[in-house]
């Protein structure tokens, strides 16, 4: 078990340095650390001066892999590489264009992204699986058919009408729950209420379909028709024997995304202003903010290969079936 | 006629498709599918619907110089069809066949004084005397006219299909496979679509049908333009990422050995990046690329062609590797088969095994893939345009609809048109593919081939 996570975990020191490298071509070989400064100073009128200034100030004004200037091991530390890239494996995020500690940002920001995402996956979980459940017990019936259409067409409204539509009716219209917002502690639960609600609801037609066709392919198998045939209710082989069967690929495929659950919802977090991670790219990337989206890059590629690790290992925990080699 | 490169690539994308079609005819195990598609009554529902649109789509895609054209840019045909709709701007807002601005302001009237009201719609029922009392009737009537010209237009089309039918070969006809039930959803289909399609264009020539924006601009004409934007980007990305996902799933299916743990290597490190930063930060490039050399594109038109291409190319490179871990994991699967087998000890050449028994059998997964592909991708413009990093922001497009009227929603009272306008269209859209793509895995997919 030890020799298998260990031959893993270095399996994933090859693919870091993969993303990191495409990461460096995308951000310093496509365009040349003078065009970003160009583009940040403002199009036109800009003296050469003002540009070195910039990548001065910003540490952009090094060799790109190899510095001829220095001596010794200076030659390979004083580069732009090894400075703005290499140091993202030791988590030196840096600091951003716009001068603020990115490291100091990810760790306080994370923990509101955290306290939507979760709630979010429990209860979306929990709503898909048993709405699966009932059509696979009604499974051939017109309630079955009606659940399948009601899930495409929940699945062909776009997650932004979701949000806005949440957003109109239930915190304008009713005034439930406010429109957006944070704070800190207990007092951010009436804040989540809403947020969590139409991420559950915008997942629910996908998430259904897909859970209703696991317990589907395990209703078809042998050792379930066995076990009605020994004089077991519907009810009874469904929550017994299918269900425990059918959770294993749920499981696994909640686990993957266990760790970007820290790296927040995008549109959620900015339709809502909630001061997570996701909000903090999109502004990064309104702003052109290139070294907030190089970290955040880098950050998501880790968590995203911590999932899978952490895949691996569930599936040999909870299926005797699977055998390291 | 001026070409934009998304236009060049759709003719292309339709000359492969055709050339498809005409090498997959009178093939047996296409044929079988095939009828089983055309049997199924929500499978030709949405068919018709789809089709319907991509005509629009591909009226847009035809650009062309006018003659009489002072700022020299180039208007696609459905431009031209709707240049009374795009000349006809308003000052601001106006609702859904409003003869009224939105918003009130100070007027002057006729004999001098000021008064705080609605002015009046320059061309929204401008030739109306009296709107107050004129308004409703006028609708109904011009509604009315319209319909019957739509259902008249499309009675000729029905009596042009039985005139076709009355000759020798009906008894063929019969054999293609429609039954008489999915005949009768695809008449009611068509039905509707023709009325409501000449309803809409004809009064929107009387009024603004789905109002105007902020600018006065029509919306109707803002949501007909968006579809072209919405079919590229679900078709385009598929054509980019096909010749990747196929060749490399393929290859590292039949080969293995470092072959595959190259390819494995490279579809595990892309993927490993979250899609949507990934795209982020290569829009980001492209922007500071076109901020920089802004003299290689000269007009606004080519510059968001240019924009739009990128992000088919991008959301491309993101896409591929789901499909192309699929077609390893049939590969590997099918290089073990028997035939495979027997071809490897008759002695034929590798690649002779991977184009005529390789490639032929994994295509049912390649087809299932693309149009389930599409509709994720058409919403997921929608998103990408809200975060910025989408089209271009002058590119019609209902992520940009939707992000333009987000900004409404505060007004009291609020702008809804838009919101609606975009989110019916993309609806009808998205719901017709995801209908067809079910029935086309139903077909296709020999795991849920019961019956």
């Amino acid at each position: 078990m030890i020799h298998y996570i260990i031959r893993r975990f270095l399996y994933a020191i090859p693919l870091l340095m993969g993303v990191n490298i495409l990461t460096f071509v995308l951000f310093f070989i496509v365009n040349s650390p003078d065009d970003m400064a160009r583009m940040q100073l403002g199009q036109k009128y800009v003296t050469g001066q003002a540009i070195s200034n910039w990548k001065h100030q910003h540490g952009y004004d090094l060799p790109l892999l190899w510095n001829d200037t220095e001596k010794g091991e200076k030659k390979i530390t004083r580069t732009i590489f090894y400075q703005k890239s290499a140091g993202l494996f030791m988590f030196r995020f840096g600091v951003s264009d716009s001068g603020r500690n990115i490291g100091a940002d990810i760790q306080e920001r994370m923990w509101p992204s955290l306290a939507i995402a979760l709630p979010t996956l429990c209860v979306g979980l929990m709503v898909d699986i048993s709405f699966a459940l009932l059509m696979a017990l009604f499974r051939g019936s017109y309630l079955e058919r009606a659940g399948i259409v009601l899930c495409v067409i929940l699945m062909s409204i776009s997650s932004l009408f979701y949000i806005i539509g949440g957003q109109f009716f239930i915190a304008k219209l009713l005034r439930l729950v406010p429109i957006s917002g944070y704070d800190d502690d207990m007092a951010a639960i009436k804040f989540l209420i809403l947020p969590v609600l139409i991420g559950v609801i915008s997942g629910v037609g996908s998430g259904v379909r897909w859970y209703r066709t696991l317990f589907l392919e395990e209703v078809e198998k042998d050792y379930v028709r066995t076990a009605r045939a020994k004089g077991l209710s519907e009810t009874q082989t469904l929550f017994r024997h299918v269900l425990r069967n059918a959770l294993i690929p749920v499981l696994t495929g909640v686990v993957v995304i266990l760790p970007l659950l820290f790296m927040g919802s995008l549109i959620m977090e900015s339709f809502f202003s909630i001061p997570g991670l996701g909000s903090y790219t999109i502004d990064a990337i309104n702003s052109q903010d290139f070294a907030i989206v190089r970290a955040m890059v880098f950050l998501g590629s880790v968590l995203y290969v911590l999932g899978l690790l952490l895949t691996d290992i569930s599936y040999t925990l909870v299926d005797p079936r699977v055998r390291l080699s | 006629m001026a070409v934009l490169w998304t236009d060049a690539l759709i003719y292309i994308l339709i000359i492969v498709v055709a050339g498809l079609a005409i090498y997959m005819r009178g093939k047996e195990h296409i044929k079988r599918p095939l009828q089983k598609i055309l049997r199924s009554k929500t499978g030709m529902a949405s068919l018709v619907v789809l089709l319907f649109f991509v005509l629009i789509g591909l009226l847009d895609s035809v650009h062309f110089k006018p003659a009489n054209n002072k700022n020299s840019e180039i208007i696609s045909l459905l431009d031209y069809w709707a240049t009374p709709l795009r000349e006809h701007g308003e000052k601001t807002y106006s609702a859904p066949f409003a003869t009224t601005l939105y918003s009130k302001e100070i007027m002057t009237l006729a004999d001098g004084t000021l008064q705080w009201g609605y002015p009046r719609l320059k061309f929204g029922g401008g030739y109306l005397d009296d709107p107050d009392t004129q308004h409703v009737p006028d609708v109904l009537k011009k509604a009315g006219y319209g319909f019957a010209q739509g259902a008249s237009l499309f009675g000729f089309f029905i009596l042009c299909y039985l005139g076709v039918r009355r000759k020798p070969q009906g008894e063929k006809r019969q054999a293609f496979g429609l039954t008489r039930s999915s005949k009768s959803v695809l008449a009611v289909v068509a039905f509707l679509i023709v009325t409501t399609s000449y309803t809409l264009i004809y009064l929107s020539s009387y009024y603004h049908v789905l109002g105007t924006d902020k600018v006065g601009e029509d919306v109707f004409y803002q949501t007909v333009k968006s579809i072209r934007t919405g079919l590229v980007l679900g078709t385009l990305t598929t054509l980019i990422m096909l010749p990747m996902a196929i060749v490399f799933g393929i290859l590292a299916g039949f080969f293995r050995g470092w072959v595959d743990d190259l390819i494995q290597y490279i579809y595990t490190t892309l993927n490993s990046i979250p899609g949507v930063l990934l795209i982020a930060a290569s829009i980001l490039m492209v922007q500071v690329y076109m901020a920089n050399h802004e003299q290689q594109f000269t007009s606004v038109i080519m510059r968001a062609d240019m924009r739009l291409l990128f992000l088919c190319l991008i959301l491309g490179v993101t896409n591929w590797t789901g499909l192309c871990r699929l077609l390893r994991a049939e590969t590997l699967k099918l290089r073990e088969m028997e035939y495979v087998q027997a071809a490897q000890a008759l002695g034929v050449k590798k690649s002779m095994i991977l184009l005529r028994h390789i490639l032929p059998n994994v295509m049912h997964i390649v087809l299932i893939s693309v149009v389930l592909d599409f509709s994720s991708l058409v919403l997921a413009e929608a998103v990408l345009s809200y975060i910025n990093i989408g089209v271009d922001p002058t590119t019609y497009s209902w992520g940009n609809m939707i992000n333009g009227a987000r900004l409404e929603m505060a007004r009291e009272p609020i702008v809804w048109w838009s919101l609606s306008a975009a989110f019916v269209f993309m609806f009808a859209l998205v719901l017709a593919a995801n209908l067809f793509a079910d029935t086309v895995q139903d077909a296709f997919d020999p795991r849920r081939s019961s019956d």
